[in-house]
């Protein structure tokens, strides 16, 4: 039904330029995986590297424990949906969903019994002698589902396909990819920009930047538990401190900045001369009139606040002309500081947390 | 009409609709016409047009009809202009795809250049230089002499014909093919080798269905100048291989009977309106995706 | 992978031959004019001689027939640019079915066979006692050459936003100056190219002017006629010109290709 994937330390160089640094990593089978970066991150690369479009200049790709290396796409267990889908417009829905099956040698009837029963799956039915420029956006998006999941592939590879959908579909499509991938099972990796996607819907999440992976983790670990500063700042909202490690004492660190000295947790791997910086979320910051008794506390003064609804934004300046901000609740019986009012911004030592810099380019 | 006057004003809307009327009146439409009316007349001294003899009669066309040897020179210019444009587009197929989709996007205009050298010197030239290489004591026999084989008469039959009419137009074929094929999305090319599909067969169900505009473009153009070609066969052509405008020449030039020579050039273009029309149907193409 | 390789040798193989089959003729044509022998041929070679080039030098009726060529090419130029401009315009503002009817006779010449647009515009011009010329062949040429020109800036037009002339109205400028200052400089890139396109097809256009030009020659009607009735090296040595010309200005045209590739670099790095 599926089968796992193995990226062995493989690294691929356009020229002089290296898109894709050592990646070695194990997608399991059955796994909703994603590999979220911004864009020049290596991560669209990958892609083509496991489908096979281009091969890895060191390393090897293996599905399945086969190594892969030499086998072009259309010999690989695998199936790519194209960030812009790349129908065939001159073909009718169904011969589109029946392609695989049709270089496959599948007689016409069976390919079309197939196509039908594809598209229930999708939830499109009679769509199967439409144009193709006669569906909608999300409609499309399940075509090009349909027609991966015709070929039965092993893995399956989506490169960003949401993208082009707007807000409300691209929420709606998360859950049913995610609901098709589980009740198929297929290795599902998928490549993003956007963390609310990969968050929502992977079993695990792979953060890359500059072709490395900087963190492999569960979506609830790389939020709460960022291996390094670009994981938690592309991740999520951050405040953030530049200073130096003053000490550290059982797991603890004493933290000097320009505005004051902090207590804070240490991330993976910090020692005492780690060039650090310390993050802090915004809803994990409180604004009191007075200095709180335990935690970190510094005085900062209101810039501008803004209201998202259930939760209000609030922008803060420290002494050193630093921005933050503190996200509280929507609370009508108590409402946010005003702009120009001075009040103390509050964290725990467990909320900050000291964390290395980006892994780069070796 | 009424929007031309709303968005550049009543006289120069005049102005535009005159340019266009002379030119698709005087230039296009009514000399063509006049060539139709003509090709019905007899061809008369100046003294008696107009008088007993001047009538319309399908006279002209039954001289066709009546000249076996007229008739077979038609349809030799029908069945080598087919082959040489059917020999352009395997030729040139692979090479608007190389150019489009394989080559990197750096050096593809290298070679565009290259290639489009023997465009910008003229078609009298272009057969001219095989006039040279295909002659008997020429360089081309002298080099299969060189390796050892026997030199061949090219100037004979439609051997160095068809060889001219290919270097000639070949670049006719391959422009409008790689345009077409330039334009097809490469995710689709790749997504059609994902699904399983071997070159061969992405090649027949998303590379050529999409650039059937481009390749009827190129066969209705390449068919059209290797039938109307006057230079390459009087350049190329021996005794036994006479091309239909030459026919059409000895009317307008040596027999100086206009009215035949324009009952011959109507043929000619028939055989053309004819063509593209089963290009259109063949292809399932428009004349807007043709001539682009 | 084996195949894979095969197949990336082998059309790479294909562009060399391709190319070859291309450029070769003209290698021979043009090293035919510096051969020492009454009949063009680079085999066997009898010596380097620039004889050729003078004789074509001394040649006054080529001379004639290249001044008539320019002629011809300016003239074709300045009626096609305004008549194919003109016809793209209106086309654009037609509706879909009267549109394709104009459409389909606008492109009707491109696809008529040269002969055939020569003696129907010989014939037409006759019926009104006008005797063929060189004038003639400006008007055959004209006839398919404004549809390219038609083609061009009709391509062109399908990028203009019509909303800017509404502005310029809205903004107090006339007709007139709408056209000359909004639209045309929109369409100046595809009237150059058109300008340029038709330049070059009258100049190498034989078919149309052979059944038109009366008692008058254009450079390719000489070289016909040289070819007919007795060819000598002279032809090479234009050939070697022309190629000469068209290698010089695709190196130029390359070198500045490149140039602006390396600067467009420089300015994203």
């Amino acid at each position: 039904m599926s089968e796992d994937v193995t990226l062995s330390n493989i690294s691929m160089d356009f020229g002089k330029f290296r898109a894709v640094d050592k990646v070695d990593i194990t997608i399991k089978a059955g796994e909703f995986f994603s590999f979220l970066g911004p864009s020049g991150c290596g991560k669209t690369t990958i892609l083509r590297l496991i489908s096979g479009f281009m091969d890895p200049t060191q390393g090897k790709v293996l599905i399945g424990g086969k190594d892969m290396t030499g086998t072009r796409p259309n010999e690989r267990p695998t199936a790519l949906i194209f960030q812009n889908l790349a129908l065939f417009p001159l073909m009718p829905i169904w011969e589109n969903i029946a392609f695989g099956l049709e270089v496959r040698g599948v007689d016409k009837a069976t390919r079309r019994a197939k196509a039908e029963e594809l598209l229930k799956l999708v939830d499109l039915h009679e769509s199967a002698d439409k144009k193709v420029s006669q569906l909608s956006g999300g409609q499309k998006q399940r075509v090009a589902i349909a027609r991966a999941l015709a070929v039965e592939p092993k893995v399956m590879l989506l490169d960003e396909p949401l993208s082009a959908l707007d807000l409300k579909l691209r929420q709606h499509m998360r859950a049913e990819l995610r609901a098709i991938q589980k009740r198929t099972g297929v290795t599902f990796i998928y490549i993003t920009h956007d963390q609310g996607e990969a968050l929502a819907m992977s079993d695990r999440v792979g953060v890359m930047s500059q072709g490395v992976l900087q963190q492999v983790a569960t979506p609830n670990e790389i939020y709460n538990q960022p291996s390094n500063g670009f994981v938690a700042s592309f991740v999520g909202e951050n405040n953030i401190f530049d200073g130096k490690i003053k000490s550290i004492k059982a797991g603890e660190a004493t933290y000097d900045t320009s505005v004051g000295s902090f207590a804070a947790k240490i991330g993976p791997g910090v020692t005492k001369d780690t060039p650090v910086r310390l993050y802090v979320r915004p809803e994990h910051c409180t604004l009191t009139k007075a200095a709180a008794k335990s935690g970190n506390s510094i005085p900062v003064e209101v810039t501008e606040s803004a209201f998202e609804g259930n939760f209000i934004n609030v922008f803060l300046k420290d002494n050193a002309g630093q921005t933050h901000m503190a996200q509280v609740q929507n609370d009508p019986t108590a409402p946010p500081p005003q702009r120009g009012a001075k009040v103390q911004m509050n964290f725990d030592a467990d909320h900050g947390v000291l964390l290395a810099h980006a892994k780069t380019r070796s | 009409m009424s929007e031309l006057i709303r968005r550049y004003g009543s006289s120069l809307t005049w102005i535009i609709i005159a340019f266009t009327a002379f030119w698709l009146l005087v230039l296009v439409l009514i000399p063509n016409f006049v060539l139709f009316e003509f090709s019905f007349k007899p061809y008369l001294p100046v003294d008696q047009l107009g008088g007993p003899k001047d009538f319309y009669s399908l006279n002209n066309y039954w001289t066709f009809f009546n000249s076996p040897i007229h008739i077979r020179i038609f349809f030799q210019t029908v069945l080598y202009s087919s082959a040489v444009t059917l020999l352009c587009l395997i030729l040139s197929y692979p090479l608007a795809y190389f150019l489009a989709k394989i080559v990197d996007a750096k050096t593809a205009p290298s070679i565009f250049l290259l290639l489009i050298i023997p465009l910008w010197v003229s078609e009298i030239l272009r057969s001219f230089a095989w006039f040279i290489i295909l002659a008997f004591n020429g360089p081309l026999n002298a080099m299969l002499q060189g390796i050892g084989l026997e030199p061949v008469r090219w100037i004979s039959g439609f051997n160095a014909v068809i060889i001219g009419l290919i270097y000639s137009y070949l670049l006719f074929m391959l422009l409008p093919i790689y345009n077409a094929i330039s334009s097809l999305d490469t995710n689709q090319i790749e997504a059609s080798e994902d699904l399983g599909a071997s070159l061969w067969r992405t090649h027949w169900r998303v590379v050529i269905p999409h650039s059937k505009p481009g390749i009827a473009s190129g066969c209705v153009m390449v068919f059209m100048l290797c039938a109307g070609s006057v230079i390459v066969p009087s350049t190329l052509a021996s005794p036994s291989s006479r091309w239909f405008t030459e026919i059409i020449q000895q009317w307008m030039f040596e027999g100086l009977d206009w009215n035949t020579g324009a009952a011959y050039a109507f043929l000619l273009l028939t055989l053309c309106i004819i063509f593209v029309s089963l290009v259109m149907r063949l292809l399932n193409v428009r004349l807007v995706d043709i001539a682009k | 992978m084996n195949s894979h390789r095969f197949g990336y040798y082998a059309i790479r193989f294909y562009v060399i031959l391709f190319l070859a089959f291309m450029l070769l003729p003209l290698i021979v044509m043009g090293g035919a004019a510096f051969n020492d022998t009454r009949f063009p041929s680079i085999y066997p070679w009898f010596g380097f001689t620039t004889h050729w080039f003078q004789e074509l030098w001394a040649d006054n009726r080529m001379w004639g027939a290249a001044r008539n060529t320019v002629f011809v090419a300016i003239a074709v130029v300045a009626l096609s640019v305004p008549i194919g401009t003109a016809g793209a315009i209106l086309l654009n503002s037609l509706q879909a079915r009267s549109r394709s009817i104009i459409y389909g006779i606008m492109v009707a010449p491109i696809l008529t066979p040269g002969a055939v647009i020569g003696i129907s515009t010989l014939l037409f011009w006759y019926k009104f006692n006008v005797p063929a010329g060189l004038h003639l062949s400006v008007l055959g040429q004209v006839s398919y050459i404004a549809a390219y020109v038609m083609l061009l800036v009709l391509a062109r037009l399908q990028s203009f936003d019509a909303g800017l002339e509404e502005a310029a109205l809205d903004l107090g400028a006339s007709h007139a100056q709408v056209m000359r200052r909004i639209l045309l400089p929109h369409l100046y890139p595809a009237i150059f190219a058109g300008a340029l396109i038709g330049f070059f097809q009258s100049a190498e256009n034989f078919n149309v002017t052979l059944f038109t030009r009366g008692n008058s020659d254009t450079l390719t009607v000489y070289v016909g006629s040289k070819i007919r009735s007795g060819i000598t090296p002279t032809i090479n040595a234009l050939a070697f010109l022309l190629i000469a010309a068209t290698v010089i200005g695709v190196i130029i045209y390359e070198f500045r290709r490149r140039r602006a590739d390396a600067m467009a670099k420089l300015a994203e790095d």
